[in-house]
C-alpha cells in the first residue's frame, strides 16, 4: 500500500537532511507506527506521504501512484488527521464536514444543509449518531471539547473512504480519558473498514497497538519490526538479583557460569533459561529478587540511545 | 464540476467567515469609515474646493477602491496564517487542482471586501456625497472588478513571502506607500518625475482612479479630479491581473511543496 525508498528531505537553509534516506512498506489493512523523539522527522515523513511537501531525493508510492507525480491521485486515496486541528472555528460541525465532502468531488455545492444530496445528510445523521453528537452536529465547534474534535477530524477524513489514513500524534493534548475513546473509536474504524493506518507518535503504549513500529531519530530509521520483535531484540527480560554478602553472590554466579552485568543489584540475562532453575541453584541468601520484562519503552530508550552514539 | 464546487465551497467558506466573526467586521470597517466621516469632510472644511473639487467625495472615492483593493488583497495574503492552521491544511491536502484553491480565495475575500464597500457607499450618501442610483448600479461590478484586482495583487505578494511575520513586516513597504502613491486622499498628477514614476508603479493606483472614471463619470453636476483616461486605466488593470494571477499562480504552486 505504501513504498518508501530512499526519502530524503532538506528543509531550505537547513545544515543537515530532516529525513535522511529512508525505506519502508506497509501492506493494506496495516497499522503502522512511527515513533520517535521530537525532531526526527514524523511529520516531515508524513507531509511528503500527504503529498503537500516536496522530498529532496527518494520516492514515495501510495497504493502505486508516486506522491510527486500522481499528487492528485494520492490525495484522493489518503485522508489526514493534523498534528494541529484543521477544523474550521467559525463553522459547524456539519458545515466542517460539508466542506470536505465537496472538496472531494464526492457532492456538489450547495450554500446550505437542506439543499445537500440526500445521500450527504443520511451520511451525516448517520456519523452524528455514531460519534454520540446527533444535537451537537449543527452547533459552532467551538462549544466542542478537545475530544470531540479529535473524533469529528476522524469521522471528516473517513468521508471520502480514503484507503490509507494517517495520523499525525493525534491525541497529543488530549487527557486520558478522550485518549481512550478516541482509541476505541480507532479501532471500530478498523475493523470495519480494512483502512490501512499510518501513525505518529511518542506515546508508547500507542505504537504497542501496532501491528508494526518503525523508530525513527534524526531522520534515520533506527528499528523496524513488530512491537514483540524489537523489544525480543532489544531489551531482554533479566532478573535482577540483590545479596547483603555481594562478594559471595558474584563467586556463586561465576561458579555456576550466570552471566552477569551490573555491580550490584546484579543482572542475570534469563535467555530461554529457567527463571526457577536459576534462582534454586543460588544458595547465597538474597535480600533482592525482581524479574525484568521489557516494555517498548526500554526498547525504544535503548534504540534511540544507541542511535544518538 | 466538482472543482466548480470546490471554488464555490472555498468562496463560501470566506463570506461565512466574514459574517460570523463579529470582530473581525469591526475591524475592517473602522478604517474606510474613519477616512470617509473624518478625514474628508475635514480637508473639505479646511481646504474649500480647491479648483471646485469636493475633498469629502474626493476622499471617498479614493477609500472606496483602497478599502475592496486592499481587503482583497490582505485576505489573501491571509492565506499564508491560514496553512499552518485551521481549515486551510485541509483544503491544501484535497485533490482539487491548486488553480481552484486560487480562484476561490480570490472570489471568496472579493465577496468579503463588497459589504464593506456597499457601508462606504451608504455612510457616505448618508452625510451628503451625491450617490444616485445609477453610480451604485454602474460602480458594483467595477468594484468586484477592483477586488478581484487587488486579490491577484495580493496573491502575488503571497507567493514570494515564506511566513505570516514576512508578511507583517513587509505590509509598510508594500501597502501603505500605496496610499498616497495611489492617491486615495492626495493629488497624483503634476508630481514631480521621481514621485511620478513610483505612483506610475502602484498597482492601488489604477483601481482608484479608475472608480474615479466611474463615479465622476456617471455622477452629473459634479467637479472631476485630474485622473488618467478611463482606457489606460483599463488596459493597465487588465494586463497586471492577468500577470499577478499567472505568475502568482505558478510561484504559489511551487512555493507551496519546495519548503
Amino acid at each position: 500500500m505504501i513504498r518508501v525508498e530512499s526519502l530524503v528531505k532538506r528543509y531550505r537553509k537547513a545544515k543537515r537532511n530532516a529525513v535522511d534516506g529512508i525505506d519502508f512498506e506497509v501492506e493494506a489493512g496495516e497499522f503502522f507506527a512511527l515513533l520517535g523523539p521530537n525532531g526526527a522527522g514524523k511529520t516531515t515523513t508524513l507531509s511528503i506521504l500527504t503529498t503537500t511537501l516536496a522530498p529532496t531525493a527518494g520516492r514515495a508510492l501510495i497504493d502505486g501512484h508516486d506522491v510527486v507525480a500522481e499528487a492528485a491521485a494520492v490525495r484522493r486515496k489518503v485522508g489526514i488527521i493534523f498534528q494541529r486541528p484543521s477544523l474550521d472555528r467559525n463553522l459547524t460541525a456539519e458545515e466542517n464536514v460539508r466542506f470536505h465532502a465537496i472538496l472531494y468531488g464526492l457532492y456538489s455545492y450547495a450554500p446550505i444543509y437542506r439543499l445537500m444530496a440526500p445521500a450527504y445528510r443520511r451520511q451525516v445523521e448517520e456519523s452524528a449518531a455514531l460519534l454520540g453528537l446527533t444535537r451537537e452536529i449543527f452547533d459552532p465547534i467551538r462549544t466542542y471539547s478537545g475530544g470531540m474534535l479529535r473524533k469529528l477530524e476522524i469521522v471528516r477524513s473517513l468521508i471520502h473512504r480514503p484507503k490509507v489514513l494517517f495520523l499525525d500524534e493525534p491525541t497529543a493534548g488530549l487527557d486520558a480519558p478522550s485518549r481512550r475513546t478516541l482509541w476505541q473509536y480507532l479501532t471500530t474504524v478498523r475493523r470495519e473498514s480494512g483502512t490501512t493506518i499510518v501513525l505518529t507518535t511518542h506515546y508508547l503504549e500507542e505504537a504497542e497497538q501496532a501491528d508494526r513500529t518503525c523508530i525513527l531519530n534524526h531522520g534515520r530509521i533506527a528499528a523496524t519490526g513488530t512491537p514483540e520483535a524489537l523489544k525480543a531484540e532489544i531489551a531482554r527480560e533479566y532478573l535482577l538479583v540483590d545479596a547483603a554478602d555481594r562478594r559471595r553472590l558474584t563467586d556463586e554466579l561465576g561458579r555456576l557460569g550466570l552471566p552477569l552485568a551490573g555491580s550490584g543489584p546484579f543482572q542475570i540475562p534469563i535467555e530461554g533459561r529457567s527463571t526457577h532453575a536459576t534462582l534454586r541453584a543460588i544458595e547465597t541468601p538474597l535480600t533482592l529478587v525482581r524479574t525484568h520484562a521489557p516494555s517498548l519503552e526500554d526498547a525504544y530508550l535503548e534504540i534511540v540511545g544507541r542511535s544518538d552514539e | 464540476m466538482s472543482e466548480l464546487s470546490a471554488v464555490a465551497v472555498i468562496a463560501h467558506r470566506d463570506f461565512v467567515k466574514l459574517l460570523r466573526d463579529r470582530l473581525r467586521i469591526v475591524a475592517d470597517f473602522a478604517l474606510p469609515l474613519t477616512l470617509v466621516l473624518l478625514l474628508g469632510p475635514m480637508l473639505q472644511a479646511g481646504y474649500g474646493s480647491p479648483g471646485g473639487l469636493n475633498l469629502t467625495t474626493f476622499v471617498f472615492t479614493g477609500v472606496l477602491a483602497q478599502t475592496v483593493w486592499q481587503s482583497a488583497a490582505l485576505g489573501l495574503i491571509s492565506l499564508i496564517a491560514d496553512r499552518e492552521e485551521d481549515f486551510s491544511q485541509e483544503i491544501f491536502v484535497s485533490p482539487i487542482s491548486r488553480y481552484s484553491i486560487v480562484a476561490g480565495k480570490i472570489i471568496g475575500e472579493s465577496l468579503v471586501a463588497l459589504p464593506q464597500a456597499l457601508a462606504i457607499l451608504v455612510v457616505a450618501a448618508l452625510i451628503g456625497v451625491p450617490v444616485s442610483l445609477t453610480v451604485m448600479v454602474a460602480l458594483l461590478p467595477i468594484l468586484l472588478a477592483m477586488a478581484i484586482y487587488g486579490g491577484a495583487f495580493g496573491l502575488l505578494i503571497l507567493s514570494n513571502i515564506a511566513s505570516q511575520r514576512t508578511a507583517n513586516q513587509i505590509f509598510p513597504f508594500v501597502m501603505l506607500p500605496q496610499f498616497f502613491l495611489a492617491g486615495v486622499f492626495n493629488p497624483i498628477h503634476n508630481l514631480p518625475p521621481v514621485l511620478a514614476a513610483l505612483s506610475a508603479l502602484s498597482p492601488m493606483r489604477y483601481a482608484v482612479e479608475l472608480i474615479r472614471n466611474v463615479y465622476y463619470g456617471t455622477q452629473v453636476g459634479l467637479v472631476a479630479p485630474a485622473t488618467s483616461p478611463l482606457a489606460l486605466n483599463v488596459v493597465v488593470i487588465a494586463a497586471s491581473l492577468l500577470g499577478f494571477i499567472v505568475i502568482g499562480t505558478a510561484l504559489f504552486v511551487r512555493s507551496e511543496r519546495n519548503r
